[in-house]
């Protein structure tokens, strides 16, 4: 269905160029310059069929979900059903009413705290209550969305917060994995791949140790999504979430993926329109999982375009884009430290490590670096990257990150060296 | 649409990295009447800076900080603009620049007022960078009025 279909087979050579047209914006020039995107890890640009799945639907398929008996009610219901079914085989999720649709994976990760929260009085909810005692672990390495979420419900709950520490070269404390787990800890909710530093993170076994305590086990796979193959019976954690707009979607749709037999026991976050089975002026029941968590409207266009989206990934084939990625990164690693003064915060070497890499250079702060690039036609990311403990832990302001994604080029990779160096010698 | 060359169009003139390297009245000055520390959460910007007030002029301005090029180069132009001057005047000067930089780069910046400060005109197109060069000035000002109000004589 897209011009890159025929590059899934596995052992196809992956066509960059063909990729790259995909992407209209891809074509501009940003201050007389061909754009340099590498700020994908931030959001990604979208291909030219998922523009044109929203366009479509608004122009032939539009009308509310769920609740219309006519015919453009039907096919808007229909298509946005279809995008839950491309979403579960993308996941390889065992049931179609597993995933949620949320905003984004901010929505999804505040929707499982303030679920959790709503479990103190809500019947049958007892697995997921929480009071003074018990745990909530993250790691140091978190996005403030999947922070502060559980910061806020150890506060309502009287729970503890804890983290798994970071050490210097950006991973895991390994041996602090098994102590900062405990037998008190009720929730664990960790980043698959750290889009501060790169660092992916032991999945397996942070989710092996979660559940050998008995806690529930929650991956933030807002960067792991657009990279590498995500099934979640493999990861076997109770929640998997993600951010379509990440994943070259719309922006305004995300997905929660997660157990049904869990979901079906979870109180629901928002009220209102479709998540209900019956309502009384004394007295509410509850839709089923998925409908349950998907109170009001929701971001019809948006979420069959994510569809689209995922198709898009599904058609390149998401091990090719990981392979190409790959050796994106290791060229990026090879090249970047030859720039002096330029230090990588992270992983600086490709193993399990993603290809978004963040860096300090000696003597420029990191918002003139990315003005100074993109005044070059290179886009790249400079701020704490909603992840400011990681810039505490290493002593830093802020950082520079790129970041690279199925369209990127060695090319750019160069060009982003070649910038640095012009950048640092105007600073010198 | 066609953009001019990056060299015309670049927001760092020679006189903001030049600001930026070798800073004007840099280093805490003990004889003054105020002190403030202002931030700038975006960037991490940072400045401390006090203020001295004699006979309803700016006697001397000094300042300590942090930050990008822009936060720190636009407050060492600050301090040279306003040093000497009333400080009716110099509040003035602050309102121009305010307005430059607020322009989103439709205020054509005046070279006769605002001097050196007219290179950051740039700036004004870039949101997330205003607060950077707004950063000492603003501080300026708030020193600058509890200045007056310990003096008791409101300009
Ligand atoms: C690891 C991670 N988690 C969560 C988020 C939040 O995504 P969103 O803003 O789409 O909710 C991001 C995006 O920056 C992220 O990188």
């Amino acid at each position: 269905m897209t011009a890159v279909t025929d590059l899934s087979g596995a052992h196809a050579v992956y066509d960059v160029d063909r990729v790259r047209k995909d992407f209209p914006i891809l074509g501009r020039e940003i201050h007389g310059r061909p754009l340099v995107y590498l700020d994908s890890a931030n959001s990604a640009q979208k291909p030219q069929v998922v523009i044109d799945a929203e366009a479509d639907l608004y122009a032939h398929h539009y009308a509310n979900v769920a609740r219309a008996v006519h015919t453009l009610g039907s096919e808007a219901t229909n298509a946005f059903e279809a995008a839950r079914d491309t979403v579960a085989a993308f996941l390889n999720a065992p049931s179609r009413d597993e995933v949620v649709f949320t905003k984004n994976i901010s929505e999804a990760l505040n929707l499982l705290a303030y679920s959790f929260s709503n479990a103190s009085t809500f019947p049958g909810a007892e697995r997921f209550r929480l009071g003074p005692g018990d745990e909530i672990v993250v790691t140091e390495m978190e996005h403030h969305s999947n922070l502060v979420p559980w910061q806020l419900l150890a506060q309502r709950t009287g729970a503890t917060f804890r983290w798994i520490p970071l050490d210097d070269e950006g991973r895991l404390v390994s041996a602090a994995i098994d102590e900062v787990i405990n037998e008190r800890t009720k929730v664990v909710s960790f980043v698959y791949q750290s889009n501060a530093l790169g660092t992916i993170n032991p999945v397996a076994r942070l989710v092996a140790r979660a559940r050998e305590v008995g806690a529930i086990s929650i991956v933030d796979a807002a960067q792991a999504a657009p990279h590498l193959p995500l099934d979640v019976q493999e990861i076997g954690a109770d929640f998997v979430a993600f951010t379509g707009h990440k994943l070259y979607g719309p922006t305004g749709v995300g997905v929660l993926w997660g157990r049904y037999d869990l979901l079906a026991a979870m109180p629901p976050f928002l009220g209102g329109g479709e998540m209900i089975e019956t309502v009384d002026m004394t007295g509410t029941t509850y839709a089923a999982p998925p409908h349950r968590f998907e109170a009001g409207t929701p971001a019809i266009a948006q979420v069959v375009a994510l569809a689209t989206a995922v198709e898009w990934v599904q058609g390149v084939g998401l091990d090719a884009i990981h392979a190409h990625e790959v050796a994106l990164l290791e060229h990026a690693l090879e090249v970047l430290p030859t720039v002096e003064g330029l230090h990588i915060v992270g992983p600086t070497t490709a193993v399990d490590r993603g290809a978004t890499i963040s860096f300090t250079l000696d003597g420029v702060h990191p918002h003139d670096v990315a003005q100074l690039l993109d005044e070059r036609g290179i886009a790249v990311r400079a701020g704490h990257h909603c992840a400011r403990p990681v810039c505490v832990r290493y002593g830093v302001a802020a950082t520079t990150r790129a970041s690279f994604a199925a369209y990127t080029t060695l090319g750019e990779i160069d060009a982003l060296v070649a910038g640095l160096r012009e950048v640092g010698e105007m600073f010198r | 649409m066609s953009m001019p060359s990056p060299q015309l169009e670049s927001m760092y003139q020679e006189v903001i990295l030049d600001h930026y390297k070798h800073p004007h009245h840099k280093g805490l000055q003990d004889d003054f009447d105020a002190e403030v520390h202002h931030v700038n959460p975006t960037c991490g910007d940072e400045v401390t800076l006090r203020v001295r007030v004699r006979d309803g002029a700016v006697a001397e301005v000094s300042y300590d900080g942090q930050g990008c090029s822009i936060s720190q180069a636009s407050t060492s132009v600050m301090t040279e603009l306003v040093t000497g001057r009333q400080v009716t005047d110099a509040l003035g000067l602050q309102e121009e620049f305010l307005a430059l930089m607020q322009g989103r780069g439709q205020v054509e910046p005046d070279e006769e007022s605002l001097e050196d400060a007219v290179v950051f005109a740039g700036v004004a197109k870039y949101p997330a960078r205003v607060k950077c060069a707004l950063l000492g000035w603003m501080a300026w000002k708030d020193a600058t009025a509890r200045a007056v109000a310990g003096e008791g004589n409101p300009v």
